[in-house]
Parts: structure tokens; sequence; C-alpha cells
């Protein structure tokens, strides 16, 4: 079971959290805290393991890797293998980077809702469920698409930048 | 509150627009999100669903990266999820799985939402509604939505289908009773074809099977056919994973799959496949010898990558393979060792493990040194680490493998005077526990905690607090062993001590009480002794009564008249807990430097006690000021009493003298008392008195108190057949005094208290062996004069060659001579029999989930008859499917059936629970091997 999905930056902003467990705000913070304390402390040549259970409690791991300017962690337990999660962050970013073509911190900012549909389409539940980046991108288009039909019965798009963007 | 105005609603920000606002002002962030989240409870609360849904957009993007409270906007989650545009729902949906909980008030009114959307004809739709439901599905949600999820169950849509076999694991961990309903779905589903739904199903199982295996050993062969079939390796690593915890409860599995496995184990080419095949191995398949040996072959090639990760996990696996196959933890030590100064955190700690766990009783001496000069050399972090496995790898079933505990007391304190350590309290533990239990090593321990004590660079770190607090609890407890009481006193007394906690200042305290009352008494006796009258007085507090005794003692005191006899004054120190416990020891005096205490040096000492303390008496902390002010009436008394009279060389007035000396003696028997460890059992084992009734609605304490077992009586008297090991020292008055009334009141109550009470005292004993509850044979402790000096490690030692030194000496625990010859014989550690110290085996915790399996084996029960019954006339489709499989299973098992046989009526405990039943219903043997259905043909 995969227990957290996080995406923080260098300087430890998170910018996608997911977790699978019911957890209060103010505990998420703190774990999200933790978690940024020890990955930059962290060389960059070290194992992509890191010890978690004094963090997210017992029959936990975490998983990072360090991607230009971000960290993607996943905390999981004993059920799933540890190669295979980094295989699974290797392919949420292939997945980003088709996506956005050539992904950067910027696109994962100002993407939030995408990322979501992303990561959805990989972990369903703290669940593997997909690990075909071409998979994923075809759901992911499917749900823009759905998406955009349905903004589109309102004519009038209310937001600012909906006017800009027409 | 005011209708959102014109321009609120036309112009909305939306997320885009927040976002870029937070990135322009992040100087005053906070204050822009409360503009924000003003805003958005405004346009929270539109009728108009786009304006809604964008405001709790942006509320769900600012709880999920700000962490904003977002439990306020929970019903219009829920009015989002109900609009016919998929973007809103799809806001919604987000919204909801981000910030609903079981609390949450309105949650029971999504059901009929998510009720309609999981009909819905749009799978993205329904997979909506499934990844809620996954996310925070409650018992009264699962047990509203279970038949929606069981129709989705077999859905065409590959991409429907399989969540809805994800959201299964929810539904049965909420709502047990869903098993009845989808369970035979589930396991039909082991057989899709399509990869994506057996990756979901087999999730689902290896979760199940986590918490309860045996209810899902019947599925053992679908997971074999998977095991064998599969080609995907997501999927094998779960069917690996099952099979982990299925085979150590049916060896015949084991015996069946570990071929396969070791086949994946060799043909794959996947890393994480390989790990898992090691590690599957190496938890559950440890007997198998061949499989086994390729596992190590294999972690042997991950610890030669270069990959910090694959290294990483070999030693992983070989920690795990440690425990029963330290063989292929030896065969890698030197990369083991080289691993140790890695700078990979995690290598360096798993190699520590491992290096831990190779030391053996004849090698820990030499690793300790080398990794305790390691520790000098690592930062803060690992350094605490190496001292901490040491520590408690040494500690294990009470300091199984410490041989030379003077060793080992001195290695204690090297580790405090490391910079970095952090395991002060650790060390207070040992310390004061080894006191209790080896009496052997209290000389050394006093040595050791002497230079702790006077070392005033220590007491300016806070983590070794508690460490001197021991080490000044053992100095003062055991003073006797002291070689100079009196700078001993002076390093309790230090200035700096003011740094204490003052928990901690008053064991200091106490123990400078104790130092300082040793010295007078010391003082007293060697007066006496000089003067020759006293002999009556010395023995006083032992045997009054015994005056050829005394008569008899005198000329040996008279025969070192002008010094100080320690070894006289130490044995009668000893003497009444002689006739208290039935042990003492003789062996105090040898190290006690032949000091004298001259008046001086005694009006010396009471005037450093009373100046430092006399400021104590006043302090606000009421154990600082109790303590002080006992001290300093004691120091009265002695000034005015003692030192006065005695000053006149003899006591003119013998009732006088009388009365000062018997509060020293008093207070002597108060601290000469040996503690001890108690188990703690100690007390379950009180017998109940006769007289005592019990009310009846006590009566089920009897259970409780049932299991006691006594023999008190006989422990006693079986004290005397080691009276002859106290080598030389006359003991020849303990006859008398156990039966004569000691004169002093605390050792006769203590004596009396004892007699009746044998059973929590704590024996001690000659021989190795552990003394069980029963056995209380007192034992006396040898004279240990002939003790080797404790071979201080020396920490200049030059460490460049620290890992030969390890690879050499790990070798030595491979020699088969484990026990080489020491100088001098294990001294004796006093062990209570049971409930002492952590067990060391980590118990698996008990699996609670007694609903969910109880289903899910009345389930399978449904289903297994009617597989092996021959009888065709069933017709759900699950019971013919388990027919067709009876007939496929039966050609690929002849030549098991044969092993079958035999086992069978040995071991019917491991598949007791489903089978029994119908077991029983058949009386002939080969009736009742159709009844084992599925899986007795299958194996």
């Amino acid at each position: 079971m995969i227990k957290s999905v996080l995406v923080i930056n260098t300087q430890g902003k998170p910018r996608l959290t997911k977790f699978y467990d019911i957890l209060t705000v103010e505990k998420q913070q703190e774990l999200l805290r933790s978690v940024f304390g020890v990955l930059c402390s962290r060389a960059d040549n070290v194992s992509n393991f890191v010890e978690a259970e004094s963090i997210f409690g017992p029959d936990s791991r975490l998983v990072y890797k360090h991607y230009a300017t971000l960290y993607f962690v996943i905390v999981f337990d004993s059920s799933e293998n540890e190669l295979a999660m980094l295989d699974l962050i290797q392919v949420f970013v292939e997945t980003l980077d088709k996506c956005f073509r050539n992904v950067s911190e910027l696109d994962i900012v100002f993407n939030y809702s995408k990322l979501h549909n992303i990561l959805d389409g990989i972990i369903f539940g703290g669940q593997v469920m997909e690990t075909s980046s071409a998979e994923i991108i075809r759901a992911v288009e499917e749900i823009s698409k759905l998406e955009a039909a349905s903004n589109s019965i309102s004519l009038v798009p209310k937001t600012v930048s909906g006017w800009r963007s027409r | 509150m005011a209708s959102p105005s014109l321009m609120d609603s036309l112009f909305q920000r939306s997320l885009d627009d927040i976002i870029k606002g937070l990135r322009h002002q992040q100087s005053t962030e906070s204050t822009f999100i409360s503009k924000v989240i003003e805003e958005i409870r405004r346009e929270i609360k539109t009728t108009d669903l786009q304006t809604k849904s964008t405001a709790l957009q942006k509320l769900t993007y600012l709880n999920s990266i700000h962490s904003i409270d977002m439990s306020w906007a929970s019903f219009h989650a829920i009015e989002c999820i109900s609009s016919p545009a998929f973007a809103h729902k799809k806001i919604g949906y987000l919204a909801i799985s981000q910030s609903f909980n079981e609390s949450t008030p309105v949650i029971l009114l999504i059901s009929n939402q998510l009720r309609k959307d999981l009909n819905s004809g749009n799978e993205f739709e329904v997979s909506l509604a499934l990844d809620c439901l996954s996310r925070i599905g409650t018992v009264d949600l699962c047990r509203d939505l279970t038949s929606e999820v069981f129709t989705l169950m077999s859905t065409s849509k590959v991409f429907v289908r399989k969540k809805a076999v994800g959201v299964v694991f929810r539904l049965f961990e909420k709502y047990p009773d869903a098993v009845r309903v989808c369970f035979k779905r589930l396991v039909e589903s082991l057989e899709s074809s399509d990869s994506q739904i057996l990756s979901a199903v087999v999730g689902v199982f290896c979760e199940l099977a986590s918490k309860d295996p045996r209810s899902y050993l019947p599925l053992a062969p679908e997971f074999y056919r998977i095991l064998v079939g599969s080609r995907n390796n997501w999927v094998l690593i779960k069917v690996l994973k099952i099979f982990a915890n299925l085979a150590p409860l049916e060896p015949r599995l084991a015996k069946r799959v570990v071929e396969p496995i070791c086949d994946h184990l060799r043909k794959t080419g996947a890393k994480s496949m390989v790990f898992e095949c090691i590690r599957t191995v190496a938890t559950s398949f440890t007997e198998y010898e061949s499989a086994v040996k390729l596992a190590a072959v294999k972690i042997r090639e991950f610890l030669l990558e270069d990959d910090p990760n694959l290294k990483y996990l070999g030693l992983h696996g070989l920690s795990i393979m440690a425990p029963k196959h330290l063989w292929a933890v030896l065969e890698n030590k030197d990369v083991v060792i080289q691993s140790l100064s890695d700078e990979d955190p995690n290598i360096k700690l798993e190699s520590l493990c491992l290096v831990m766990a190779m030391v053996s009783e004849s090698n820990v001496v030499e690793i300790c040194r080398v990794l305790v000069n390691y520790a000098l050399k690592s930062d803060l972090e690992f350094c605490n680490e190496i001292l901490g496995s040491i520590l408690s790898t040494c500690c294990q079933n009470v300091y199984e493998i410490i041989t030379d505990f003077d060793w080992y007391v001195s290695l204690l304190g090297e580790m405090s005077r490391i910079p970095h350590c952090q395991k002060g309290e650790e060390i207070e533990n040992q310390l004061i526990d080894i006191g209790m239990r080896v009496k052997d090593v209290r000389p050394e321990l006093v040595r050791v905690g002497h230079h702790l004590l006077i070392d005033p660079a220590l007491l300016g770190n806070p983590y070794l607090h508690r460490m001197l607090s021991a080490a000044a609890w053992v100095c003062g407890e055991y003073v006797e062993f002291s070689g100079n009481p009196v700078e001993l006193l002076e390093a309790l007394l230090q200035p700096r001590t003011s740094l204490l906690p003052s928990s901690i200042r008053t064991v200091y305290m106490q123990s400078a009480f104790k130092v300082l009352f040793f010295c007078v008494c010391t003082y007293i006796e060697q007066k006496e002794d000089m003067t020759l009258e006293v002999s009556d007085l010395t023995s006083k507090g032992e045997c009054s009564e015994s005056s050829d005794l005394a008569s008899a003692k005198a000329p040996v005191a008279c025969d070192q008249d002008e010094g100080f006899n320690p070894r006289n004054s130490s044995q009668s120190y000893e003497d009444p807990s002689v006739v208290n416990g039935g042990h003492g020891h003789v062996s105090t005096s040898a190290f006690m430097e032949e000091t004298s205490f001259t008046r001086e040096s005694i009006v010396k000492l009471v005037n450093l006690m009373e100046l430092s303390l006399c400021p104590l008496s006043g302090s606000y902390d009421v154990e600082i000021q109790e303590r002080a002010r006992n001290a300093l009436g004691f120091i009265e008394l002695v000034k005015r009493d003692i030192l006065s009279r005695l000053l006149r060389k003899e006591a003119n007035s013998e009732s006088e003298d009388v009365c000062a000396s018997t509060i020293v003696e008093w207070l002597h028997d108060a601290f000469y008392e040996d503690l001890g460890p108690v188990s703690i059992t100690a007390q379950e084992r009180v017998l109940i008195p006769d007289e005592l009734v019990l009310k009846e609605n006590l009566a089920d304490l009897e259970a409780i108190c049932g299991n006691v077992e006594l023999t008190s009586s006989c422990s006693f008297s079986l004290r005397s057949p080691y009276y002859g090991e106290s080598a030389g020292v006359s003991f020849s008055n303990h006859q008398v005094e156990e039966d004569s009334e000691p004169s002093t009141e605390a050792t006769s109550l203590l004596t009396e208290h004892r007699r009746r009470h044998e059973l929590y005292y704590l024996p001690s004993e000659k021989n190795e062996t552990i003394t069980t509850a029963n056995d209380y044979a007192p034992a006396t402790i040898t004279i240990a004069n002939d003790y080797p000096p404790a071979n201080y490690p020396s920490s200049g030692i030059n460490t460049n060659d620290d890992s030969q030194d390890l690879v050499t000496l790990t070798n030595q625990s491979l020699l088969p001579k484990r026990k080489p010859n020491y100088a001098k014989p294990r001294p004796v550690v006093v062990k209570l029999d049971e409930g002492d110290a952590a067990p060391v085996t980590a118990k698996k915790p008990e699996v609670k989930g007694d609903l969910l399996s109880g289903a899910i084996r009345d389930i399978l029960n449904e289903a297994k008859p009617a597989s092996s019954q021959s009888n065709p006339s069933d017709k759900s489709s699950i019971k013919k499917k388990g027919k067709e499989k009876l007939n496929v299973d039966l050609s690929d098992s002849k030549e098991d059936l044969a092993v079958r046989e035999q086992p069978n009526p040995e071991n019917p405990s491991s598949r007791r629970s489903k089978h029994r039943g119908h077991g029983k219903e058949k009386s002939k043997k080969s009736q009742r091997e159709e009844g084992w259905g599925w899986k007795g043909r299958w194996w």
C-alpha cells in the first residue's frame, strides 16, 4: 500500500501532496516538514531510501528521487517493493515529461489539476493501477476533453484568464 | 452576507490567478492567502456552480499546498459533485477525498450521489466515484455501495473494472460482510487474462494476505498459476509477497513454490524482481539450502554493484538472512566492513547491523574496540548509532556474550568519554544493572565511576548526566571498593555539580553522604581497633552476644596497631549481609589502599561536606533540601559526638560512645544491605495466606494468582554447602549469628523479613547456570584478589587498519572453538528466571480482523466442498470452475499424491481451520482426501 506521494521543491515548498490515509492538515504539514528536513540533508550520490518509521510510524518506508529542483517522494509499507517504487517515480516523471514536453517545476506549479489527474491514473487508493505512461496519458487526455466539454456549456467564461485566453 | 456584486461574479479569480499571485507576492503570502480565502468564502456561496467549483478548486489547492483548513466547505463540495458537468464533479470529488474523514457530518449525504455516479455510463465519472470511495469509504458508505461495486467488478470496461477490484479492499476492510457478495468475483478475477485486472486483484490479495494469511491458503493454487505463468513483474512481486506470507503456514506449499521462485531468481533481469525473490527466500524459505545459497549469490551481485541503492538493498537482504544463515554474512564480510565507512548513511547503518550480527563471545572485545574507534571518527549521528548498537548487542539476554565484565565496564566508561556520546541513559541503566547483577565487577565499576566523576568536563554534556548519576550511585553504593574515598567525595561535591538537574544532584548528594559515612565509619573502627577495648563495639552490630568471636578478633586488630586495617573492617561490614542474605563478599578490601584516616582528614572531609551542602539546605527543590538537611544533621552528630569524644583517645564514658556509634551502626545497617535486581514477576510469586478470605466477587483473581509456585522453605537452609567456597575467610560466626538475635533492629527486621519472604529476595549463584524461581541457593562470592587488572582499551590506537582488523576478527566466529581460554572464568551474573530483560524475539502482532477473516473462511469453505465433490449438481459458476480445476490439477500432481499421504496424519494442524469440518464427515481415508479439496489435490 502506498501511503503518500509528495513533490517538494529544493526550498521545501510542497508542489503536490497526496496522502492515502486520512490525516489532519496539521499532521500533513508536520510530515512534509520532517520529510524535507531529511531529504535536504542528504548528498546527491547516496541511495534513494530513507528511514521513515520515525516520521510515518511503523512499517513505512520512503523512497525519493531528486530531479532538478524537485524531490519526488513515495511513502509505502511492506506490501510494496522498494525498487518498484523507484520505478514508479520514474513512470510518474516520464509521464509528466511527455504531458508537458520537457517538464519543469513551473509546469508542475501551474498544472495542479492535471498533475492530480496523472497521479490518480497511476495510483488508485494507495495501489498501483497503471504503469504504462502511454495509457496514463490517454486517460488524462480523455479527462481533459471531458472537462473542456463540460466547461464550454457555460458559454461565457467568467474568469479573467478565461477571457484572456480566448 | 451581501450577495456577490456583479464585478465579483464576472471577474472571479481562477486557480492560475491565485498561483501567479502567490508567486509574485511572496513577502506577504499569508495576507494574500487570507484575502483569497475571504473571496473564496464569498464565491463559494453562490448558486452558480461554475463560480462555486472554481472557488472550491482554489480552496482545495490552498489546502493541499498551503495547509489551509477546508473542512468548513464540505457541503459545497457535495454540491459540486452533484453538478452534471464533469469538470465540477471532478473538482468536488478531489475536494472530498482530500478533506473528508469519518467524522465529517455531511459524509452520508454523498452516498446517493456516489451510487448515481457508479451507475453512470461515463467511465471517468465512475472512476471518480470509485476513487473517492477508496479514499474515504466509511462503514456506511461501503455497506450502501457494495452491490454497485459488485456489478462493476464484471464490467467489460477494463478501466473501470480494475478500479472496482481495487476498491474491494476498502470494502472488505470497512464492511466485512461485503466478502459474501464480492469474494467469489474477486477470486474469479484471478483468472483474468488482462494484466491490469490481474495486477489489481493480486494487489488486493497481497494486502489481505498480509493481515491474515491463513484464510488465503486455499487460494494457493491460483497464486501458483500466476507465479509460473505471469510475465508481469508488478504482478509477480505481489504474488511473491503473498507466498512469503503463506509459505510459513504450510510446509508442503513452501516445497512446491520454492523451485519456481528460484527459477525467477535465476532468469529475471529486473532488479526489483531479483530483490523480491531474495527477500522472499530470506524470510520464508530459510529451510531450503539451495534457494538460500542462490539468494546469497544474488546478494553478492548486489553488493558488488556501484549503485548505492542496490548495495543498500543487498546489505538489507543480508541482515534479513543473518539470524538463520550467518554464513552468508560472513562470506561477504569484506564488503560489509568496507561499507562501514561508506558515505551513504543507509549503507553505514545496515553494515553496522551486520557487523553486530557477527559479534560472538570470542570477538566481542576486539569488535567493540574497533567500533568505538570508528565512533570517535564518525559524525554525531552515526557515532550514536554505533554506541547504541554496541550497548544493545552487549546487554542482550543479560549480557550473554560478555565474559570479561571488567573490560565491559571500562568500555562503558570509555564510551561516555566520546565527545558525541548521547547514550547517557542507556549507559546509566547498564552501569546500575551490572552493579547489581555482577558482584565481581564492582571494584572495577567503582574505579570507572570514580574516573568519570572526577572529570569535570563530563558535567558539561547534558546527555551524560544520566550516566553520571549512575556513576555517582555506584560509587556511593559500593564505596567500600573505592581506592580513594576522599577524592571521590571531592568529586561528588565539586562546584560544577550545579550544572546537573536537581534529580541527579540528589543522587550525587546521597552518594556523597554514603561516602562520608563510610569514611567516618572506617575512622571510628580504626580508632576502636587501636584502642583495643572496642572489639565488642566493632562487632556489636553483628554479634553482640558472641563475645568469643570479638575477642578472637581483637588480637588481629591489635597486630596492626597504628594502621587502619581495611580488610578487617570491611569484612565486618559484610557480615550483616551474610547474615541476612546468606551471601556476602569478602573481596572488598583488596582494592582499598592502605589508607588511614587521621582526625584531620576526617575533619577536613566533614567540613568540606558541610561547606558544600549548607547553601543547599535552603534550596527550592525539596529533594535537594531534604538530602542536604539529612547530611547536615549527620555531620552535626559526627562533629559533636564522635570526633570530640574520640579525640580524647580513650572512651572514658562508654555509655556515650555506645550512643554515638549505635547511630552509626544503624545507618551502617541501612546502607550495607545489598540491593539487587528484582524480577518483574516477583509479585506474582506471593503465596496467598491461608487466613486471607477472599470475597466471592474477587474469586476470579484466583486465576491470576493460581500459577504461583512455591518451595520457599527449602531455600534458606541450602546455604551451608557454599560456605566452603568462601575461601579462607573465617565465617565460623555465621552459624552462631543465624540463631542468635541480631542486636540491631534494622538487621533483625531485615533478617526476619527475608526469612519470611525469601522468595522475592534475589538469589545469587556460584555457577553459570541460570537461576530458576525455585532454586534459591544463595552463594558466596570468591575472593578476587588475583583479579587481573582491567584492560583499558587505549583510545589512541591507530585506526587506519580498522577494517583489516574487523575482517580478521570476524573470522574468529567461524572457528569451531568458540570459547577461548580466559584468565578467569566468567563471573556470576544474577539472572531472574522469567520476565527478565526484554524478550529478544520480536512478537508478531496479533491480527484482529476477525470479522473479515471469518467471513472469508466461510466463503472459502463454501466453495471448497463443491470443488472437491464429484457431484455435478452444483450450478453456481464458481463451483463448476472449482471442479474443472480439480480435474486439471489431478493430472499434474500425481507424484505429489504419494508424498502427501504420509504427512497427512502427522500434520493436521496446518489445515485445521478450513478443512476439519469436511474431514470429519468422511470416515474413509480416500474420501477424506477428497475433502481436503483443491488444496489436497494440488499438493
